[in-house]
């Protein structure tokens, strides 16, 4: 089985250590990845901006780096959905081009979904003792129906107590350029989901999409705020660690 | 009709906290008993699927369909005018209240009435018109248009309703639900049977029969399609379902949809006027159907599919963006992410080319369609459209030909970010940026925006790789050796 991670452009310029930590994990569960140094970013940020011609070109640095694996596997629902969900029309008016998207898309899987429906795990032997709450993004569980596979893996995860998220499923006002295009608008939103979170009194927000987590950690950040925000491949790793196992349930 | 953009619009709204204190408040409510009910239905993804197929299928033959419906209308006696655009359509109203010498105009709620702007038509005729529907006549009272497209006063408070029903009866109201409504009823009353002419919009016109149907809950729309001698009905040209049989399946989606009402309180059907010894129903029945840019969508593959639309609001009572704004914000009759789509549109051009940037695609609004439109997808290739119109600002332009040249070849990329790593100590403070400059200033008014990593996931890979293939166990993830635990992004 050839794996290679897709880093997607945010985690491998802000957040390299989402990226270690899930190669790691994987590592434990017998799961090699490779890293193809061609690939950049799904080109979403052109195309939700309407720039079709320019995503068009980015979103080929994908086709190439991908092409000799079986599957690949990333930590952002948004960047699954960009190539599962509008690759198909990005590449509309190019048969071979779209022939390849189609076929990248079918090997293309969120972190946790490649975990629970490709490697059938939903108990990585974590621990992690502290009380934390979920916050699902849109892409991911809208776009490419990743609804139940995190929680599965949460709630496997020793020590954790879970605690729900009042009105979860509203975006955190994070939607790319739509932070920066209508600053004040998702700055209102994100004030939201923060006062959402603190009313958990949640020691960790847990995600899987390090947009989303950018945007949410990056107000409580300004507020001044304790609360530890984590990409999920982080907390499991994490978990794993602290206990030293040198088995991991796989 | 709009001065602002969106950004300015949005912006002022979020200043009013009674606005987004009240809108919460209902949506909140609305979704609740949404959830509820389509829960207590069961199968509500078939019901979504039959509807969507339905709609689908009328709007694939709509010709026919729409040419059967005016069919049936006259053969009952009605009479239909088509009208191109929003102006024709407010000529042939005018036209028959001056042949009828109207003095006064009841009204029961139409979105479509207000897209052509009927009202100030009629009165510069010199023609009262009244709203009957209460939150039209609370709106009406204040001088504003409907900020959601079925509760169009959502966004005013108890309080502002009672100062508004004081003012205009002269009475010392309470906030008492039972005051307020008593109050609209006692003056809406006398106002049904004194009216010349009333105008109803159409929820589903039926081809098979010419029936119109209305959806209401207040039974105003029967007064005022019932008592006056004539009845108009004004309807979107779209609003046709092929038989009644169809017509079910959209008593479930509708109200359940809109309101999270099992069932609606009146559903009322009109088939031609007042036929001989009949005790009730107008004498005169017109339908008037309206395109305005509607036709325009028929054979767009990106576009058609508004079409299917419902007008039942549940995308406005979903979507996070107009959770903070209400409907006022959007500039334009139709409010929300259906607005947001259907409203550039109808109207092509600069004016309302902003309203797609208006939504962080989250999606919520697709998910909350009972005939699946995919309005989050619209709203990126309506984008994608004002970007080929060379609508799209020079230096936005230029930022993503930036993007293409960096993102396009993984070496510059690489250079790139060096470079930035660079660059940034400038800005840079607690592992974070604050400042307010450049294009970051949308972000970094609300938000610290993260660094560059010390390393890049790619720099650092060559030497994971290596660690992992000899199989060490290596101390914890992390950047620069630090332990992941202090590597979370809001730490410092």
């Amino acid at each position: 089985m050839k794996v290679a991670l897709f880093v997607t452009c945010l985690v491998d310029s802000l957040y390299p250590q989402v990226g270690e930590a899930m190669v790691r994990l994987l590592h434990q569960l017998g799961v090699d990845v490779d890293f193809p140094e061609q690939q950049t970013c799904c080109g979403q940020p052109a195309f939700n901006s309407g720039y079709w011609d320019d995503a068009r070109e980015v979103a080929r640095t994908l086709l190439d780096a991908f092409d000799p694996y079986d599957y690949v596997v990333s930590p952002s629902g948004s960047c699954c959905g960009m190539i599962h969900h509008y690759y198909p029309d990005l590449f509309a008016g190019d048969a071979q081009s779209r022939r390849r998207a189609g076929a990248l898309a079918e090997k293309t899987y969120e972190f946790s979904q490649f975990l629970v429906r490709v490697l059938g795990v939903s108990d990585v032997g974590a621990s992690f003792p502290a009380r934390a709450t979920y916050h699902p993004s849109c892409h991911g569980s809208r776009l490419l129906g990743v609804r139940d596979e995190p929680l599965e893996l949460l709630r496997h995860v020793r020590g954790l107590e879970l605690v729900p998220l009042a009105h979860a499923a509203d975006c955190c006002g994070f939607g790319g350029t739509f932070a920066v295009k209508m600053g004040e608008l998702s700055g209102a939103m994100v004030e939201d989901k923060v006062r959402h979170v603190e009313e958990t009194q949640a020691q960790v927000l847990v995600g899987t999409d390090m947009g989303c987590l950018m945007n949410i950690g990056g107000r409580m950040a300004r507020e001044g705020r304790r609360v530890r925000v984590m990409h999920l491949a982080q907390l499991l790793y994490e978990g794993t660690q602290a206990q030293h196992r040198r088995e991991i349930v796989g | 009709m709009s001065q602002t953009g969106i950004r300015e619009r949005a912006k002022s709204a979020l200043q009013d906290p009674l606005l987004q204190q009240a809108v919460q408040f209902t949506t909140d409510r609305l979704r609740t008993r949404k959830a509820n009910v389509t829960e207590t239905f069961g199968r509500w993804q078939a019901w979504r699927d039959r509807g969507r197929d339905i709609r689908a299928h009328t709007i694939a033959h709509l010709d026919f369909y729409l040419q059967q419906f005016a069919d049936n209308v006259r053969a009952a006696g009605g009479h239909v005018h088509f009208a191109a655009d929003a102006e024709e359509a407010a000529q042939a109203i005018v036209d028959i209240a001056k042949k009828r010498r109207a003095k006064l105009v009841v009204k029961s709620k139409s979105m479509v009435s207000e897209e052509i702007h009927l009202n100030r038509h009629l009165e510069d005729e010199g023609v009262q018109v009244v709203e009957t529907d209460l939150g039209e006549y609370i709106i009406q009272l204040a001088g504003e248009t409907p900020s959601h497209i079925i509760i169009p006063s959502i966004h005013k408070t108890r309080e502002q309703i009672r100062e508004l029903f004081t003012k205009a009866g002269g009475e010392n109201l309470t906030t008492d639900t039972k005051a307020l409504t008593g109050f609209a009823r006692r003056t809406l009353r006398t106002l049904f049977q004194s009216a010349d002419i009333g105008v109803t919009g159409c929820n589903f016109g039926i081809a098979e029969s010419g029936t119109v149907v209305l959806f209401t809950n207040e039974g105003n729309a029967d007064m005022v399609a019932n008592l006056p001698r004539t009845h108009v009905v004004i309807m979107g040209m779209e609003r046709i379902l092929p038989s009644f049989a169809d017509l079910e399946v959209f008593s479930h989606l509708l109200p359940k949809s809109a309101t999270g009402q099992n069932v609606i309180t009146y559903m009322s059907c009109f088939t031609g006027p007042r036929r001989d010894g009949e005790a009730d129903g107008a004498r005169e029945l017109h339908v008037v159907i309206l395109d305005n840019g509607r036709s325009r969508q028929l054979g767009d593959a990106d576009f058609q599919d508004i079409l299917h639309c419902i007008r039942c609001g549940a995308c406005l009572n979903v979507c996070p963006v107009y959770r903070q704004i209400g409907g006022h914000a959007y500039g334009s009759v139709y409010p929300g992410p259906v607005g947001a789509v259907l409203t550039p549109l109808l109207n092509p051009g600069p004016e309302y080319a902003d309203l797609p940037y208006a939504s962080s695609l989250c999606g919520a609004c697709f998910e909350a369609c009972p005939v699946q439109i995919p309005l989050h997808d619209m709203l990126v290739k309506l984008r994608r459209r004002h970007v080929a119109q060379g609508l799209a600002k020079r230096g936005e332009r230029a930022a993503f030909r930036g993007f293409r040249l960096v993102f396009a070849r993984a070496g510059r990329y690489r250079a790139i970010i060096r470079s930035g790593r660079l660059g940034q100590v400038l800005v840079a403070r607690h592992g974070g940026i604050d400042a307010r400059i450049g294009p970051l200033r949308g972000w970094t008014q609300t938000r610290r925006a993260p660094v560059l990593a010390k390393r890049s996931f790619r720099e650092s890979w060559p030497g994971l790789r290596q660690e992992l293939r000899q199989g060490n166990r290596p101390p914890a993830a992390g950047t620069e050796g630090a332990p992941a635990h202090e590597t979370a992004v809001n730490k410092e």
